[in-house]
């Protein structure tokens, strides 16, 4: 039941991606309780997925960067 | 300090989604704004000539990308004709009544704010994630901003899921502290 602090941080990583299962939660819910600094480290995380969803963030896929790049290296 | 050069053989990797972003964030049109990043690549080859190294290249071909935006809104705007504000007492019957003044915007409306704040922190995370190594930067976007499955990231990239959450727990973490300053 009881699980180590980069375990615990590994399953908040994935939990952020909605990767991680229903026990290994539960497992990091009870190390949660008596480990601050993996609540702090739980809590940031979080944050950190909430921010990057309100920044609404895009990005171009790989082929559209290729065709750029060779567009521009035509012209280099 | 020394002078800044310029690398056209990597502004793609290095630039290209961040002045996505901001061009995302001026036009809203996936396909304009990936038109006027291109444009802005070829106008800074062209016009390379002029960099004086002042200021960073990234800072530059946002001034670049900034005159191409601006161009595309006369482009259109002429299209159009001038551009012209109508307003009718009420369009909406279930309205009728009421006052025209109440048809304008809610100054107290926080909207605005909130769209400019958001751009804002794209900006920020797109300059923290231009500080991470390479790799880790890329499996970070391709997880959190495409939403790729882990699988299909690993097979892109030749790499296996356990070196993937190391990626990005390091990325994570790198961000975290580089945001934490202003945005937590």
């Amino acid at each position: 039941m009881k699980i180590t602090c980069e375990e615990a941080s590994g399953i908040c990583d994935k939990s952020q991606y909605k990767e991680a299962g229903w026990w290994e939660i539960f497992k990091l819910r009870l190390h949660l309780l008596y480990c601050k600094t993996c609540k702090k480290y739980s809590k940031k995380n979080t944050e950190l997925s909430s921010l990057c969803d309100r920044a609404g963030l895009t990005v171009l896929t790989k082929e559209e960067k290729e065709k750029m790049k060779k567009d521009l290296e035509k012209n280099l | 300090m020394a002078k800044h050069q310029l690398h056209p053989e990597n502004w793609v990797d290095q630039h290209a989604d961040y002045l996505f972003n901001y061009a995302v964030g001026r036009v809203s049109d996936a396909e304009i704004a990936k038109d006027l990043v291109q444009e802005t690549f070829m106008a800074g080859l062209n016009s390379s000539k002029n960099f004086k190294g002042d200021a960073a290249e990234r800072t530059w071909l946002v001034s670049i990308l900034k005159r191409k935006v601006i161009d595309h809104y006369r482009k259109i705007n002429s299209k159009k004709g001038k551009a012209e504000v109508r307003m009718s007492y009420s369009s909406d019957t279930d309205a009728e009544g009421d006052w025209l003044e109440q048809q304008v915007a809610d100054p107290f409306s926080k909207d605005g704010d909130n769209v400019m704040e958001n751009e804002e922190l794209g900006m920020a995370i797109q300059d923290c994630m231009s500080k991470l190594p390479e790799k880790q930067a890329l499996v970070f976007k391709m997880k959190t901003i495409q939403d790729m499955s882990t699988e299909d990231v690993c097979n892109e990239l030749g790499i296996n899921p356990s070196n993937l959450w190391v990626m990005i727990h390091r990325a994570r973490t790198a961000l975290m502290g580089c945001l934490n300053e202003n945005w937590f």
